[in-house]
């Protein structure tokens, strides 16, 4: 099998098991990242919000927030891994699709 | 370590995105000359498996999150500037699809995790596997330390840029407008956690496909050795 294959079969498998990434930070009752937290959040945490970061926070409505799809929030684990699979498959496409696209346009000598 | 939007203020985002614009100037005109049509899947490939490995969250019990960047490893396979590239473009589809990571922030989170991972991380490997032969073990322990030093030295700086922002602004009673948490905190946890639990799966990663093709393909990482 050509290492290329071999490659995009990893990339298949990682897509796959992506949910770990949900599901064991789920089991040891983590929380969002240093430094990612929600605007809720940081009021319990700071013991106030900041006001450009509450202004600043809700710049951008991602399609896809957090890798779940609107209204998922509440769902259980299942639901969420079901999403969290989708999203990688999106983003992995769309990702591959816009490097192929840059790739060509680096290709193009003499310019 | 994806900065979201409303920690990092005005000033910090305009910087990054000013520094970052020469990087990616410069690294599609160096990639421009070197890249060969072969090469192209490889980048789509790095840029696949960097935006993937970082859905893998691993938790601190109880406490916060993080995960892998696959960063170094692209860089070694690729080259830095060509790793910079597909890891700007796996950050800015976490950002525009999924809000992972703000678009206020993309030029400091690139330049964290697409710029200094991959430049520090395979300049480390360069000097590590120096001379190494082909089958060396030394390779994959220089894959491994490159891993662990390119995660930990963007944790820092993304601590830095978080750390910096109660200084650079805050209200007249000191509360702050944009990430509450001063330098001493912001560095010290981001150091830490890279340190001690999340750059650990940067060099597993890391040093495990390298030692897979150092069996399988060594070609592949000699030819960019030489190259």
């Amino acid at each position: 099998m050509k290492l290329i294959t071999k490659f995009w079969i990893g990339i298949a498998i990682l897509i796959v098991l992506s949910p770990l990434g949900l599901i064991i930070p789920e089991h040891f009752k983590a929380g969002s990242a240093w430094g990612e937290w929600s605007v809720d959040e940081i009021q319990r945490l700071a013991g106030y919000i900041p006001r450009g970061l509450s202004k600043l926070s809700s710049l951008w409505n991602a399609p896809i927030p957090d890798y779940t799809f609107k209204g998922w929030g509440e769902k259980g684990l299942s639901h969420l891994s079901f999403a969290y699979i989708i999203s990688a498959i999106l983003g992995v496409i769309v990702v591959v699709a816009i490097t192929l696209i840059i790739g060509k346009f680096l290709l193009k000598k003499g310019d | 370590m994806h900065i979201p939007d409303g920690y990092l203020g005005p000033a910090t985002c305009g910087f990054f995105y000013l520094v970052m614009l020469p990087i990616w100037t410069i690294a599609s005109r160096i990639v421009k000359k070197t890249l060969k049509t072969r090469q192209v899947p490889m980048l789509a490939i790095g840029a696949a498996f960097s935006f993937v490995i970082m859905m893998f969250n691993l938790p601190i019990p109880g406490g916060s999150t993080g995960h892998a960047v696959g960063g170094v490893l692209v860089a070694i396979l690729l080259g830095p500037w060509a790793a910079c590239i597909a890891i700007t473009v796996a950050l800015v589809i976490q950002a525009l699809l999924f809000g992972d990571g703000g678009i206020t922030a993309i030029g400091a989170n690139c330049f964290n995790m697409a710029f200094v991972l991959p430049f520090a991380g395979y300049y480390v490997y360069r000097a590590v596997s120096y001379k190494a032969p082909a089958g060396s073990n030394r390779r994959v322990v220089a894959a491994g330390v490159a891993g662990y030093i390119g995660i930990n030295v963007a944790a820092v700086l993304a601590g830095v840029e978080f750390g910096l922002q109660p200084l650079l602004h805050h209200t007249s009673i000191g509360q702050a407008l944009y990430c509450p948490y001063g330098l001493k905190v912001a560095v010290f946890t981001m150091a830490g956690e890279h340190l001690l639990i999340f750059g650990w799966v940067e060099v597993i990663v890391t040093a495990l496909v390298v030692k897979y093709l150092l069996k399988q393909s060594p070609e592949l990482i000699e030819e960019r050795e030489a190259g």
